[in-house]
């Protein structure tokens, strides 16, 4: 190429800096991307990738630099801006209306005069058509999976003429049959000449997917590389900016004794909807049970039922043979039974945001000590223990934990937990949005405890760690046990079938 | 590059302790300029007049005893919302609270006013708290129970308090001897609250219950529990906290401090029961509270200027012979600038195409 055609490129980005008071989240940061071309942005979190994503489609406005779109200088200042450029962002949380068919959906907002439904549905289905989705238009939204309603929010993009397409972690809530799917759409309207930037930190999909891969550490462009000449080591290496083994430790322990029962266990969700059926399983001492499952097949359910917070249907869970069903939360916790649950704000249950570690790590052990006043001083010795232990960055023990990461947020919690001294340890998606170091932190400090004798259940999202980590996985789907199998002889393509809903045979027994 | 400007307005929570004192000594300074403007309007000097409104709260020891009479009920009762604020519980219903502390403690002040008088005074303190305990329980048990709202709820029962007093001066507690006129008869010594430095004892009582709530807030289990509960339900429950128990709990004592308010008007400053007895005070605590971050020790401060404020108004009033409504504006101009002040404290305004949200 001697002359760079202008008009090839779809966005340049020059320069682009933005600050969040005095976090700098992107430094002068240059990024091309042409059309007919798949783009991975790859980084920890807090790397600034979706800080980046975000300038693009109108949400933030950068403090300097410029951005190019399709050979033009543009000032994107609002969501409407961007779709008007042809940019079309898809959010890791669907804005849909539940209520809506998937065809008021996708044409809710637009401008221009009214047309008749069967006009919109043929518009809808020729694009659908085009790059290859499947859209059922008369489908109400609350009967859509997960899936379903990631499609009607590409077709929502695309209908409004978007040729740039952005995706922030679109496979997170995705079972590997369903990203096959995904990816399958992306390549199709990659054919077609759109471009699109998919945001991920699963290093398999972006050698699977993309063309080029932007690496974004701390803010700064790091490097852009060409897939085809990387592997997941390099990339890796780009992304923590030194050489990490990725592989997770499955130590053998033995004396695996069952200490948890789950009988019959059915519940019903705040919707009014059954959200576990009749589930069955055993947990043992030293061992790591692990659940997949898409996102909301039963697994909050499953955790608050287990700690009490929850009213139970029917069924029984016996801890040491005892039935803890009835039992308060606060009789449960001193039954050596200690959940902890980080949802998709972090901070949702189980911390108190505007208190600092100390407040933090005294909430369920505050009633220890007798009398009317609080003795804030063990909680105090514990936080700086923990500070030092799992190495949590903070100017203080008493600054509120909101101000914190969320990894360091995440290991306050699981901390505290473990401090407790279980004998069951529930964690539910421990690792959530942490980069690598502290999630591989956190997977010793869950081995740790395997090996301590405490019976280890982890709620997970990643199918890749479940694998390794666990020593066996239960897989849910709509609030039902699809099975239980050995995580050592399984694949992930057995576990993915029995997330969509195969039954398979299971391997809970005694031993 | 085209450009557009717009304004947009940006969560600004990292200002420093000396740029908010900045911002808040600017607010009052805007205040009295706009205030100024409205005293020139109609025909004065402003100059004079705010000196009035200081050297009226001060002049004499008459002067500043009545104004901290005026701010005893207003310190009270901030305390008493500040711990249900505290849980989010929005209680609204301090003014309802206020009225039916005063209408318990007043049964004994009319009906059994010849005990002796510690015992008496104890009594009444005891069916004030009691009373205003009660007014505080109903909506926390609704709330808990069925989830009704409280804001709705507290507001309402205000209302219910107000004619409660209206029936009882016009009905069964009528006074025999006020010829007709329905009014409750004036307390008799022995059911007043004694005086110290000339005010009535209920300073002393506000200033103790500031300690005690400050402590309770800070290092207690319980007020530990208002704290958590008030972050987040879900996050006290699976602490293992009885959410119910702790709301229930917490509303009795707000209530029951706002009731204790309406025995120190009603036996120290009115000297008997009025329609009058709360009198806004338990909707004017709702915005001290406030301004005081919900901070004990604020509450002091702020309710100390409220009085200054409220009592040099009056004297001004008087003094210049100005009407009622004018001194009431003048204190909504300031209050405005005040409260306005604090949207400037976590949000700022951005101009043309610089900065950013986070949304």
């Amino acid at each position: 190429m001697i002359e760079r055609n202008i008009e090839n490129y779809a966005i340049e980005l020059k320069g682009i800096s933005k600050k969040f008071g005095s976090v700098v989240a992107n430094n002068s940061i240059d990024l091309d991307i042409k059309y007919g071309e798949i783009l991975a942005l790859l980084g920890e979190n807090g790397s600034g990738k979706t800080t980046l994503m975000n300038m693009l489609s109108g949400i933030y406005y950068p403090d300097g630099g410029t951005i190019t779109v399709a050979g033009k200088d543009v000032t994107i200042s609002s969501p409407n801006d961007a779709i008007n450029l042809g940019i079309g962002m898809i959010h890791q949380h669907f804005k849909l209306v539940e209520a809506f068919n998937a065809v008021d959906n996708i044409v809710l907002g637009t401008k221009g005069k009214y047309q008749k439904p069967k006009v919109l549905k043929e518009k809808i289905s020729e694009i659908s058509n085009k790059f290859g989705l499947e859209i059922d238009s008369d489908k109400e939204v609350y009967n859509m999976s997960v899936s379903e309603k990631q499609t009607i929010e590409i077709m929502k993009v695309l209908y409004r003429g978007a040729k740039i397409l952005i995706l922030d972690e679109p496979t997170a809530v995705l079972t590997p049959q369903e990203t096959e799917k995904l990816f399958r759409i992306l390549r199709k309207m990659k054919e077609q000449g759109s471009a699109i930037i998919i945001i991920t930190h699963k290093l398999n999909e972006v050698m699977e997917i993309s063309d080029r891969v932007a690496i974004l550490r701390k803010g700064n462009l790091i490097d852009t590389v060409k897939t085809c000449c990387t592997d997941e080591n390099k990339l890796t290496e780009l992304m923590v900016g030194r050489p990490v083994s990725l592989k997770i430790k499955r130590p053998e322990t033995d004396n695996k004794k069952t200490i948890l029962k789950v009988v019959d266990l059915s519940v019903v969700g705040e919707d009014g909807r059954e959200a576990l059926k009749n589930i069955n399983f055993k947990l043992k001492r030293g061992e790591i049970l692990g659940v997949a499952g898409i996102a909301g097949s039963g697994q909050k359910e499953l955790c608050e039922s287990i700690a009490g917070l929850m009213k139970i249907k029917h069924g029984a869970v016996l801890c040491n043979k005892e039935n803890i069903i009835g039992k308060t939360p606060d009789e449960i916790i001193d039954l050596g039974i200690s959940m902890s649950f980080v949802p998709e704000d972090r901070l949702g249950m189980g911390l108190v945001s505007s208190m600092g570690m100390v407040e933090n790590v005294m909430l369920k052990s505050y009633k220890k000590n007798k009398g009317f006043f609080i003795d804030k001083n063990p909680a105090r010795k514990l936080s700086e223990q923990l500070v030092k232990k799992l190495e949590i960055v903070t100017r203080n023990v008493d600054m509120p934990v909101r101000m914190m990461s969320g990894g360091n947020v995440q290991k306050v919690l699981l901390g505290r937990e473990i401090e407790s001294n279980p004998n069951v340890l529930i964690t539910a998606y421990p690792v959530r949005g942490l980069d690598i170091n502290s999630s591989y932190l956190i997977y010793d400090l869950l081995n740790e405890q395997k090996q301590k004798g405490v019976a280890v259940l982890f709620i997970g999202e990643d199918l890749d760690v479940l694998l390794e980590i666990s020593d066996r996985i239960m897989v849910l789907c709509h609030g039902e046990v699809k099975g239980i199998v050995d995580a050592k002889n399984t694949t992930k393509e057995e576990i993915g079938l029995m997330m969509a809903g195969r039954s398979m045979e299971g391997a809970d027994d005694d031993e | 590059m085209m450009s557009k400007t717009f304004i947009r307005t940006v969560k600004n929570l990292e200002r420093s302790q000396f740029e908010i004192l900045r911002l808040r000594i600017m607010a009052f300074i805007f205040a009295l300029v706009a205030g100024g403007l409205f005293i020139i309007m109609i025909g004065y000097n402003p100059v004079e007049l705010y000196g009035t409104i200081i050297s009226g709260a001060f002049r004499s020891k008459m002067a500043i005893q009545a104004t901290i009479k005026i701010m005893i009920p207003l310190l009270m009762s901030s305390l008493g919302v500040t711990l249900a604020f505290k849980m989010k519980f929005w209680n609204i219903g301090a003014e309802g609270q206020i009225i039916m502390g005063a209408v318990f403690s007043s049964y004994f002040a009319l009906f059994h006013s010849n005990l002796p008088h510690g015992l008496l005074l104890l009594i009444m303190f005891v069916a004030g708290f009691i009373g205003g305990g009660l007014w505080g329980l109903i909506p926390a048990i609704f709330k808990t129970r069925h989830n009704t709202n409280e804001t709705l709820f507290t507001l309402m029962l205000n209302y219910i308090a107000l004619h409660v007093i209206s029936f009882l001066r016009d009905g069964p507690w009528k006074d025999p001897g006020s010829s007709g006129f329905p009014k409750i008869a004036r307390f008799v010594t022995n059911a007043q609250l004694d005086k110290v430095f000339g005010i009535q004892f209920g300073w002393i009582i506000g200033i103790i219950l500031v300690v005690i709530i400050f402590i309770y807030l800070r290092y207690t289990k319980q007020g530990y529990e208002i704290n958590v509960v008030g972050e987040s339900q879900s996050t006290a429950r699976y602490a293992g906290m009885n959410v119910k128990k702790i709301i229930l709990r917490t509303m009795i004592l707000s209530g029951g401090i706002c009731g204790l308010t309406g025995v120190i008007q009603s036996a120290g400053s009115d000297m008997t029961l009025a329609a009058s007895v709360a009198g806004g005070v338990g909707f004017t605590a709702i915005i001290v509270a406030w301004l005081a971050n919900l901070n004990p020790v604020g509450i002091l401060l702020v309710s100390f200027l409220f009085s200054i404020l409220e009592k040099g108004s009056s004297v001004m009033q008087s003094t210049y012979g100005l009407s009622t409504y004018s001194a009431a504006v003048l204190q909504g101009i300031i209050l405005f600038f005040i409260l306005g002040c604090e949207f400037f404290v976590r949000y700022k305004f951005v101009f043309g195409n610089k900065g950013g949200a986070r949304s």
